[in-house]
């Protein structure tokens, strides 16, 4: 038992640390047994806590055996290393923070190190969580469990993985255009991006801070309920989280969708999409129907305007954010003659090309004379996203799409087309400019074996609603998981 | 002023920046505290460290606001944050945190007062007071620079005013009156040594009678009212050189040089920006509770004009006697709790003017550090309308009293200070004298006015100096009338 532990969910996992059948420290260590023996072929980490690991799992014990312990006690969990770690290098997967250590944990962290959770480590993403598949990292792509060849997705690629591959039971990222659900669409697992506002931002490193959102992969909607529910809730150190409570999500899982109306977008089912994605994600809505659900085909007519939108809004802010990784307080620092060749050639040396573009086009969508064009247009086109949401949700409960157009594509494969890698957030990113709830889950997988993601978007605060239907889906046993070949 | 200053007038605008008082800052719960050792209130929020978030301490509103209604300005209920991008190693985001398009105060004006001579209080219009964070401090060693970031994310609100101002001394009176009415208010110590209180110009000149507006120069670097007139008047005369010599006015920043008394270009690379200013996605939108405003108004102080308005209505001060006195609002406290009991509001104003003013300077401390309380300086003011002492007699007490801290009474007992009004006896005195001095009285009396003050000094000698002068001329007149 002991020996395969990794394998287990959080909700296996927990009955048994709470029976005492299983110890913390046998499953952290069983995690990273496996951490040690697959990460060679993965990359899904860029720093791995051992020590530390062992520690907190040994003070988790602790707190099992005098029982009572909270949820997460002693789950051996992977952090996106864009999340703030008090005494951890938090790199972001660039070279320009590559050995800073904060002094500060994010709320979150805060929040899961007061609950006993371990954390085996800070996964990999793409350099400062842009990018789509994972590549754009200072320390090397992460490979896909499903297939070595092809990329984790991203940003979250390395948490995402880290799940898939077993090398943790549960994991952090971000997503501010797609970047936990895309990733768990490719490599097989759950992800929820909650609603804005749901969970603190605080301490985890802002790439666009309008549409940036924590959550939480799991291999199950239950785990994934179950880490949502520790994550979310009001704090006082970021003034833009909502103060609602925080429900139990995981009583919301009755398994029943009987009376769901489920409105499918015709704008996400698009000339190009990979077949056997929409057959995958058409027979999940044909599941629902078939278990007592209403379908409903609803609009979203700006769709097509989303992925623009999204790369000026996002950039712009990421503009602003990235102007501190000045080489003055803390990070990589070139020396210079003169101030502004020290901010150029460090800027220049410790960002990848991707955060260059990214920032180049950001500073370009604020500038004087563009201002309006570009980024006054995008937060106009940005209402109207909203609108078409609200006005669907009048007549559904919850919207059912692929997650990604295709499947995990191969690495390299779109890294000379920035625009067709943008492309592959299509379905995602629109969900982030209305501030929603996505869930992905896996639906399917296709010819070649790599794992297809059903996307369920709700109205803002309803993770409820998208975690009742993702979980009785899932507990319907009409889709056989197949495992990864790592 | 030069004949050709005759032929231009100067259009002159402000813009400034004063500190809250306010004991953390403005996003983080950092101390504001002034001089602390380098980075000492510092955190990771007012250091721009990855992943941190501002939040916004309330207590800054309602000194804006205060100061916003002060100045009649109009209160948005709804204002927003918005990040003003550019690189600097002691602005740690790359980004300060202020407000463009929707400030909190807009509109308004400051009352300036009237000097008395050309009539009555100008008003010079604002453009907007809004909210900002403060940035580090660079420090240049001679190997090497340095940041200090205790300043960083000190609130601070900045105050523009519209082109209305004329004159460098109208300048100077605007930046008092500012100061005075921030100080009154208790939203900024108005310090511009420690940097509470900063100060840029913008400076155009243009024909008289014109309406259009010249080119204009911004003037940076002036931390007191002196250098402010000072660089305002030695920029208006470089404008006014230039297009009396046919060239042009060049918009730029220029830095004031206090040593040299000139100003200078600020290097382009220090001030080319595009801010790229745009809403700060990490803050909600500031709301007004519309009963916050009205609580803090009917909170308001009494403000200088209001003061200055009263002094010379009620009391007859003059202006300039009403302006002394309300510039700081511990000196016109001061003066007002002088003057129960008291007939001559007058003499009261000058001793306060005068002694009580010129104690506070000397001392470099505050009003209740220095003086006695204002109930003693009252009750000795009171005995001199009495006639129980003398005017100088009551300096004296005054002086003695700063020193020991004891109140008028016990002051004047110990040092012996009550005079005589006794009328047999100082008209004995007086006899005495007169008998003593028969040559000086034969004098006296063939014409020789002037001796009457030597009479009265050779009395006042006589009864130890402590005799009431009014009652000596009395007696005195009349005895040496007498032959």
């Amino acid at each position: 038992m002991a020996t395969d532990s990794f394998r287990l969910t959080i909700t296996e996992a927990r009955e048994l640390l709470r029976k005492r059948e299983l110890s913390a420290v046998e499953l952290t260590r069983a995690c990273l047994d496996r951490i040690d023996a697959v990460e060679p072929l993965l990359n899904s980490f860029i720093t791995v806590c051992a020590d530390e690991a062992l520690a907190q799992a040994r003070e988790a014990d602790r707190r099992l055996a005098k029982g009572g312990a909270p949820p997460l006690c002693g789950i051996p969990l992977a952090i996106k290393d864009i999340y703030a770690t008090r005494g951890v290098r938090t790199t972001c997967a660039s070279k320009i923070l590559e050995n800073f250590v904060p002094t500060y944990d994010a709320t979150v962290i805060a929040r899961l190190r007061a609950e006993g959770a371990v954390f085996v480590g800070k996964a990999n993403l793409d350099e400062f969580a842009m990018g789509s598949s994972t590549e754009n990292s200072a320390f090397g792509p992460t490979r896909n469990p499903y297939d070595t060849q092809r990329v984790a997705g991203g940003s979250s690629g390395g948490s995402a993985a880290a799940v898939a591959a077993d090398q943790c039971l549960g994991s952090l990222g971000t997503d501010t255009g797609g970047s936990i659900r895309e990733p768990a669409s490719f490599c097989g697992v759950v992800g929820i991006k909650p609603t804005y506002s749901r969970v603190s931002r605080f301490g985890i490193v802002a790439y666009a801070s309008s549409l940036d959102q924590v959550g939480p992969f799991g291999k199950t909607v239950r785990d994934c309920a179950i880490m949502l529910r520790s994550l979310a809730g009001a704090d006082p150190a970021d003034s833009t989280c909502s103060t609602r409570p925080v429900p139990d999500y995981e009583a919301a899982l009755s398994g029943e969708v009987k009376g769901m109306r489920i409105g499918v977008p015709k704008e996400f089912f698009v000339e190009g999409m990979q077949a056997d994605v929409e057959n995958a994600v058409r027979a999940a809505i044909a599941h629902y129907q078939s278990a007592g659900a209403r379908v409903v085909e609803v609009s979203l007519p700006h769709t097509q305007y989303a992925v623009a939108a999204y790369y000026l809004i996002a950039t712009a802010e990421a503009s602003a954010n990235l102007e501190r990784y000045d080489g003055i307080r803390y990070g990589v620092r070139v020396e210079a003659d003169n101030l502004l060749d020290l901010y150029r050639k460090t800027r220049a040396r410790g960002f990848g090309a991707e955060v260059k573009r990214r920032i180049m086009l950001g500073t370009f969508a604020l500038s004087t004379g563009y201002y309006d064009a570009y980024y006054l247009k995008a937060q106009k086109v940005r209402t109207l996203i909203k609108r078409d949401f609200d006005q669907a949700f009048a007549c559904c409960d919850l919207i059912a799409t692929p997650t990604a157009p295709t499947t995990a594509f191969r690495l390299g494969e779109k890294m000379s087309d920035p625009l067709q890698m943008y492309l592959s957030d299509i379905f995602t990113i629109s969900v982030n400019l209305a501030g929603l709830p996505g869930l992905a889950l896996p639906c399917g997988y296709d010819a070649e074996g790599m794992p297809i993601g059903l996307q369920l978007i709700g109205p803002a605060f309803g993770e409820e609603i998208i975690l009742r239907a993702g979980d009785a889906y899932e507990r319907s046993g009409v889709l056989t998981r197949k495992p990864a070949v790592v | 002023m030069s004949a050709s200053s005759e032929k231009y007038e100067a259009v002159i605008g402000l813009e400034v920046h004063a500190q809250l008082l306010t004991r953390s800052k403005i996003f983080c719960g950092c101390s504001t505290e002034f001089g602390a050792p380098p980075n000492t209130h510092v955190c990771p929020v007012c250091c721009g460290m990855p992943g941190v978030l501002p939040v916004f301490n309330r207590r800054v509103l309602e000194l804006a606001i205060r100061m916003g209604l002060a100045a009649h300005c109009t209160i948005a209920p709804r204002s927003i944050f918005d990040r003003k991008n550019y690189f600097y190693p002691d602005l740690p985001k790359g980004y300060q945190i202020s407000q463009y398009e929707t400030p909190l105060c807009k509109g308004g004006y400051i009352e300036l007062p009237g000097d008395g001579d050309n009539g009555g209080p100008t008003r010079i219009r604002l453009v907007r007071i809004h909210l900002e964070e403060d940035a580090g401090k660079n420090i240049h060693a001679p190997d090497c620079s340095l940041v200090d970031f205790n300043r960083s994310g000190v609130p601070l609100t900045e105050i523009v005013s519209e082109p209305d101002i004329r004159t460098p001394e109208q300048a100077g009176a605007y930046l008092r009156e500012l100061r005075s009415m921030l100080r009154y208010l208790e939203v900024s110590d108005g310090n511009m040594e420690e940097g509470s209180f900063r100060c840029d110009a913008n400076v155009s000149v243009r024909p008289r009678g014109s309406d259009s507006l010249g080119v204009k120069t911004e003037v940076k670097n002036m931390n007191s009212f002196r250098h402010v007139e000072h660089a305002i008047a030695y920029e208006i005369e470089r404008q006014i050189e230039l297009l009396e010599a046919g060239e042009r006015v060049v918009q730029e920043t220029r830095l004031w040089d206090p040593d040299r008394g000139v100003t200078r270009p600020m290097r382009s690379k220090e001030y080319a920006h595009d801010y790229r200013y745009f809403p700060e996605p990490d803050l909600p939108p500031l709301i007004v509770p519309p009963d916050l405003v009205e609580q803090i108004r009917i909170a308001m102080p009494e403000l200088p004009a209001a003061r200055r308005a009263r002094y010379t209505s009620e009391m007859g001060l003059t202006p300039y006697e009403a302006n002394v006195l309300t510039q700081e609002r511990e000196i016109a406290d001061y003066f007002e709790a002088v003057l129960p009991g008291l007939k001559n509001r007058k003499a009261a104003a000058n001793w306060v003017m005068t002694e009580v003013l010129r104690v506070v300077n000397e001392s470099g401390r505050g009003v209740a550090q220095s003086v006695p309380a204002p109930a003693e300086v009252g009750s000795l003011l009171k005995m001199v309308e009495d006639g129980a002492i003398s005017l100088n007699a009551a300096k004296t007490a005054f002086a003695a009293m700063c020193k020991s801290g004891k109140n008028a009474k016990a002051t004047v007992s110990e040092l012996g200070l009550l005079q005589v009004s006794d009328e047999a006896a100082i008209a004995a005195a007086c006899d005495e004298v007169i008998c003593a001095e028969p040559a000086k009285v034969a004098e006296y009396r063939g014409g020789r006015d002037k001796l009457f003050g030597f009479f009265v000094g050779q009395v006042m000698k006589a009864m130890g100096g402590k005799a009431n002068p009014k009652i000596i001329n009395e007696v005195l007149r009349r005895k040496l009338a007498a032959s």
